[in-house]
């Protein structure tokens, strides 16, 4: 069992790293800038994840710091054009977000369960409706952006560069996510996941270590948002509305939750399913539905459960 | 600002927060004894709407089609808890959320595959599209009272119902523990079937009241949703008292800062920022609403079970 997980991982792996090259010889450069768009999405549910399948915080507002990161870039290019390389921009969205994870983790930390919820959704629809009244950057129309971040001598035109460096962030954030899950502050954080108040009752300061999870997760949200902004050379308020933070959720879920691959797989799956099936058939979210409910029937561990080691 | 306007608000908001109640009432009582996030609550009012639309241009009665749209919806809702939800009440809140957001996906396209993409049509009935003049100067819908009428009068026996019978005792207690009430010998399963439809006929009851004042279309649900939601976390979950006061307060907020905040706005900053920022702000009240009353309460307004 342990050999086939290594196997899948490594096939997965180099899978990810040859697939501009079997796209170009297929002749279908488009998946290209599809599978730049699901590494984007599993780095968005990925961050997701670390909030709610680690940290056991259900967030319904996480498309806050997709949105905003994307609004960074967009912003930038409008406001500081001399500031929007990549190496400058990507960053900014990510402190920006993580301020802002700071600010609304701070307050919605203090409420619990469904409340969290709602709150979390409270804070992400609010900047929704700020953002569709910002004529200045768009109003609900959103920006167009003119060009890719630059990056030093890069070609970020190219889809297959751009892939790269989405690739390169994603295994960036997944192996930092691996090292933290696997750290002190991981090992809390799953503590305080299973029970809060034995934590508490060891001493442990639970809100300081939740709502630093909870800025990571902004922050790699924010980098997934600034990403997804430099794909489609395009961001509007939608991607603050509460349907983006459910997507990641259900992504997450059928991913499998508090999973290191969970987000990713599950990303894939949700977006490669739409692919196919709305290839079939113009009702496809008929089937899309039903696959979901089959999911929580009979794969409840989602789908990294199906490789995950048997529960000792 | 003249009190005409006012008035009209005021009862517009009375109105809006009434359907709201009737969405509220059923969600909040799932929520509160088995625990379940309903995603898919919109979803019964979106297909209420529907049926009741395709009832009245076949039989050209909107009192016939409300009724055959009411018995529709509950059977399609109690079809739905016995097929899918059940299997769900001893789950965790993450896997409601995606089995319910899978049922969205199956409500909405189902609804597109059956009535296509246009928008459905569902006219006031002619006795009622008129309007009444309540006080000299304040013309109001005769529909929109007929709203508050019907409103009131499902709150009125909704809280008979639950207050004073015997069903709505047991309803209540499973609300407040459920552990408690099934060791005491009560069938929760089909208390809540039974409860399952009855929110289903509430949620068909506003589609078909709101249906003609706004469009009945594919996302009708969602739209609602969130508020539904919004208007269950203030009340607090599982109270019915709550969930009235709560639709009301929701109602009245967002109706008044859609009515008001823009020209309030107007006379303090100059009015393109007026223009631009006022629906916004006041699609925001109702948000702030809620984030204000977790921050003071942090169960709701009206926490069940206290």
């Amino acid at each position: 069992m342990r050999l086939l997980r290594y196997a899948v991982l490594a096939a997965v792996c180099l899978l990810a790293l040859a697939f501009p090259q079997l796209a170009t010889w297929a002749d279908q450069e488009f998946y290209i800038s599809v599978a730049s768009r699901v590494l984007i999405w599993g780095l968005f549910a990925t961050s997701l994840n670390l909030l709610v399948g680690m940290g056991g915080m259900v967030s319904m507002g996480h498309a806050a710091f997709f949105g905003i990161g994307a609004y960074v870039v967009g912003i930038t290019a409008v406001e500081a054009p001399q500031w929007s390389g990549a190496l400058l921009v990507l960053p900014l969205a990510v402190l920006v977000t993580g301020a802002l994870a700071l600010v609304i983790g701070a307050i919605s930390l203090r409420t619990r369960g469904v409340y969290f919820i709602m709150i979390t959704l409270a804070f992400a629809q609010m900047l929704f409706y700020v953002f569709i009244s910002l004529k200045g950057y768009g109003g609900d129309d959103g920006m167009q952006l003119l060009a890719r971040s630059p990056l030093g001598s890069l070609k970020m035109a190219d889809d297959t560069v751009f892939y790269y460096l989405v690739l390169a962030l994603l295994a960036l954030c997944l192996l930092g996510l691996a090292r933290l899950r696997d750290s002190r502050f991981g090992r809390v954080l799953a503590g305080i996941k299973d029970n809060e108040a034995r934590m508490e009752s060891l001493g442990y300061a639970t809100f300081r270590f939740k709502l630093t999870a909870f800025v990571i997760a902004g922050g790699m949200g924010g980098l997934a948002g600034a990403l997804m902004a430099n794909q489609n050379g395009y961001l509007s308020p939608n991607m603050l509305y509460w349907d983006q933070s459910g997507t990641a959720l259900v992504m997450v879920i059928l991913g499998g939750l508090g999973s290191l691959w969970g987000g990713l797989a599950g990303a894939a799956a949700f977006l490669l399913l739409e692919e196919v099936l709305a290839a079939f058939t113009p009702h496809w979210q008929i089937i899309l539905g039903l696959v979901l409910l089959g999911v929580v029937f009979f794969a409840p561990r989602g789908l990294a459960g199906l490789f995950a080691r048997k529960p000792r | 600002m003249n009190w005409i306007f006012f008035f009209e608000q005021c009862l517009n908001g009375l109105q809006f927060g009434l359907m709201l109640f009737l969405l509220v009432a059923g969600l909040t009582l799932i929520f509160g004894i088995m625990d379940l996030i309903n995603l898919a609550h919109g979803s019964l009012y979106m297909i209420g709407a529907y049926l009741v639309a395709t009832f009245a241009q076949a039989s050209g009665s909107f009192m016939l089609a409300v009724a055959l749209g009411l018995v529709a919806t509950a059977i399609i809702g109690m079809a739905v808890e016995v097929l899918v939800l059940r299997g769900l009440y001893k789950r965790d809140h993450l896997s409601q959320v995606l089995a319910t957001f899978a049922l969205i996906l199956i409500a909405n396209e189902t609804t597109r595959a059956i009535w296509g993409v246009q928008p459905l049509s569902l006219s006031v009935p002619a006795a009622l599209s008129g309007s009444v003049e309540l006080l000299p100067g304040l013309h109001y819908s005769t529909f929109r009272l007929v709203i508050i009428a019907v409103g009131l009068a499902v709150a009125a026996l909704l809280y008979f119902v639950v207050v004073r019978t015997r069903v709505g005792m047991l309803v209540r207690a499973g609300a407040s523990n459920r552990q408690m009430a099934t060791a005491m010998g009560t069938n929760i399963k089909w208390l809540f079937t039974a409860v399952f439809g009855a929110g289903a006929m509430l949620c068909a009851l506003a589609g078909a009241m709101l249906g003609p004042l706004l469009a009945v279309q594919v996302g009708m649900g969602e739209n609602i949703l969130i508020l539904a939601f919004v208007t269950v976390v203030i009340g607090g979950i599982g109270s019915m008292r709550g969930a009235f006061i709560g639709a009301l307060l929701v109602g009245v907020v967002d109706t008044f800062g859609r009515a008001f905040i823009p020209t309030l706005l107007r006379t303090a900053l100059p009015p393109s920022l007026a223009d631009a920022a006022g629906p916004s702000l006041a699609a925001i009240t109702t948000y702030l609403l809620m984030v204000v009353v977790l921050f003071w309460k942090p169960q709701g307004l009206f926490p069940a079970g206290s």
